[in-house]
């Protein structure tokens, strides 16, 4: 095209302008700054701007780091799955079994939403606690001796509030894959010869794949990097990687090693995202 | 009421359904032979795909039975009958290749893979689309979607194949070709076809008999010929091509003729046997006469028995053949006469008086 632009790109760029400019000043930006320290230094006080690859040797060396990081990796994982596995079910109800009132439904999932996620928080601490509405329940009701002490201040309690904190942007892509799902071909399974449970494989859920897959995404992605929620309900064998890079930038006064942290995890998660994308386009077949 | 008999393959017996308090299907009897091409010919909301749905198993009648090859339906799901369905929308699953759009009832059915893969090169012959199994689902047009439709039907070897509107997203020309083809097929294989459409033509080109559908009953069961000849009621015969309607009252009757006074066209004779059957005489109030069977004489030197004047008020120019609209004094509405373009014959303007010529045996009567 060369340098001059036809009328409908140069629309196109316009329109896209302003958002594009956002993003570069509020993500871009950032980002490259986060990437540049992680080759820097801290010197007490000051940044050491020789470029080095110590804070990766050491991000990627060292026990503690290994350990977080894994750490990470496990419970964002077991939250997808638990997450996504919850979702499909109330997705499914509500594209094939809902007839009128759709969006009295959509608009119902949307309702923990109403509270900040800091107080959803809080209330499952008040609801897990060692004197927590649970604990007394079971114990009034007899079924339980002493108080149960799994269910808060460790992981369980990161993968419980995360996956409930995150279920809604599990149900909508989900729910649209299979809203887009044409009947006329589960009718078509049936009268090959299908039952229920066999066309759900060989039809419904290969169809239903890439909106499965943006749940994955969705939720693994943000959740590896979350620090509130290990902060609040995971106690000391709930930390995740991100508290760890929060303790670097502030209590530590080490944002080269922060970021390093950062840059690091960014690179597993990216990779591990494009492997589960990569499975799902090949269970999913030719869906275009 | 459609006789039923050993050889129809399905049995409908007072067949009705009901959607909240709308009656969809108010009675529905008809026994489908064996082996023939069956229309359910209708305009839409008529219930024509409702009845097609309730033999595929997709819906199950509010009252009444459905028999198929001998068997009650009643409880048995679309997976479990004998019969296979070629959706309007064509249903082809995009995920899968055409081979495995074609192999997939026979996947269900556990056939050995390399069965499977000589059945489904059998099937893609026989509609035409040799050497094409590996293709996306995406990558095909219109025209080759509707034959995988059909292949993935006819490599189940049902013994009923049910047709949803086949050839309506088709365009004109090879909607014409795959009639013939359609067609041409059901007679090879001798599987019953049983094909919903709201197209007469292309019901009259392919079926062996026709079931026209009106407000969830059916008004006429017969065969194309029988349908266009001797159309049951007014509204049936202006659903099939077009008919002139004339009024006309009884005069007198005796064992073998009717005698009828036609409006524009005076007393005429016809034979008694033309009338059809639980029809009383007395209460025919108009006769119909196709345009074809109406021929317009420039001159009026003919010594036709049945002839009249009228004035030429409109032409229509098709090509092969030209439409006259004739002003017949007396009578109300102009009629439609069709006329062959022959080589000596050049179209007449509008304004010309001419006569009309037309036979006895060829009026319908209606109540």
């Amino acid at each position: 095209m060369g340098m001059t632009l036809d009328k409908e790109a140069r629309q196109g760029l316009t329109l896209l302008s302003p958002t594009a400019l956002y993003a570069l000043l509020m993500l871009a930006a950032p980002l490259a700054m986060v990437v540049t320290f992680s080759f820097w230094t801290q010197n007490y006080l000051d940044i050491e701007t020789t470029l080095t690859l110590d804070n990766y040797r050491e991000a990627w060396s060292k026990p503690i780091y290994q350990v977080l990081m894994i750490r990470s990796l496990k419970i964002s994982l077991l939250v997808t799955v638990v997450t996504v596995v919850l979702a499909f079910p109330i997705a499914y109800f509500l594209s094939f079994h809902v007839k009128n009132r759709k969006a009295l439904w959509l608009f119902l999932i949307t309702v923990p939403f109403w509270t900040s996620y800091l107080l959803r928080v809080f209330l499952w601490k008040v609801i897990l606690g060692y004197n927590g509405v649970l604990n007394t329940a079971l114990m009034e009701l007899g079924l339980i001796a002493e108080p149960l002490t799994f269910i808060l201040y460790n992981a369980n309690a990161v993968v419980l509030t995360l996956a409930h904190a995150w279920a809604p942007f599990a149900i909508l892509p989900i729910f649209v894959a299979l809203e887009k799902i044409d009947r006329s071909l589960l009718e078509a399974a049936e009268d090959l010869g299908d039952g229920p449970v066999r066309r759900f494989f060989r039809i419904t859920l290969p169809l239903a794949m890439p909106g499965v897959i943006a749940s994955t995404l969705i939720v693994l992605i943000p959740t590896v990097g979350d620090f509130i929620t290990p902060k609040l309900v995971g106690g000391t064998d709930g930390l995740m990687i991100a508290n760890m890079i929060q303790i670097q930038f502030g209590k530590a006064n080490n944002a080269p090693l922060g970021a390093a942290l950062a840059v690091s995890s960014m690179m597993i998660v990216a990779v591990i995202s494009l492997i589960i994308y990569a499975a799902g386009k090949k269970f999913g077949g030719r869906v275009q | 009421m459609a006789a039923i008999d050993a050889n129809d393959i399905i049995v409908l017996s007072d067949v009705t359904k009901t959607f909240g308090t709308f009656q969809a299907l108010k009675g529905i009897n008809a026994g489908i032979r064996e082996g023939e091409f069956f229309s359910l010919l209708g305009p839409s909301g008529c219930g024509k795909t409702t009845l097609l749905r309730m033999i595929a198993g997709f819906d199950e009648p509010t009252t009444g039975t459905i028999d198929i090859n001998g068997k009650p339906m009643a409880g048995i799901s679309a997976n479990k009958r004998p019969t296979n369905m070629v959706f309007q929308s064509y249903a082809i699953f995009p995920h899968l290749s055409v081979a495995e759009n074609v192999g997939y009832g026979l996947k269900t059915q556990k056939m050995p893979k390399k069965e499977i893969a000589t059945e489904v090169d059998k099937a893609l012959d026989m509609v035409d689309l040799h050497g094409l199994g590996d293709r996306g689902a995406h990558e095909l047009s219109g025209g080759q979607r509707q034959r995988v439709a059909l292949a993935r039907a006819l490599v189940m070897r049902p013994k009923v194949i049910l047709l949803d509107e086949p050839l309506s997203a088709l365009d004109k020309k090879l909607r014409d070709q795959m009639q013939v083809e359609l067609r041409s097929l059901q007679q090879t294989l001798g599987i019953t076809f049983i094909l919903v459409t709201h197209d007469q033509e292309e019901a009259l080109i392919m079926s062996d008999r026709i079931a026209v559908m009106f407000e969830g009953e059916i008004a006429q069961l017969a065969s194309p010929e029988e349908l266009y000849r001797r159309p049951r009621t007014k509204r049936v015969a202006s659903f099939i091509g077009v008919m002139n309607f004339l009024d006309a009252k009884l005069g007198s009757q005796d064992e073998t003729t009717l005698t009828i006074n036609i409006d524009a066209l005076g007393p005429v004779q016809v034979p008694i046997d033309i009338a059809p059957a639980g029809l009383n005489p007395a209460t025919i109030d108009a006769v119909g006469i196709r345009p074809e069977m109406l021929t317009v004489l420039g001159d009026g030197n003919d010594n036709a028995e049945h002839k009249v004047e009228g004035e030429v008020t409109g032409t229509a120019y098709y090509g092969d053949m030209t439409y006259y609209t004739v002003q017949l004094p007396g009578s109300g509405e102009p009629v439609t006469i069709s006329m062959r373009n022959t080589a000596g014959r050049s179209v007449l303007p509008a304004g010309s008086k001419v006569m009309v010529r037309w036979g006895a045996e060829s009026v319908v009567l209606f109540e």
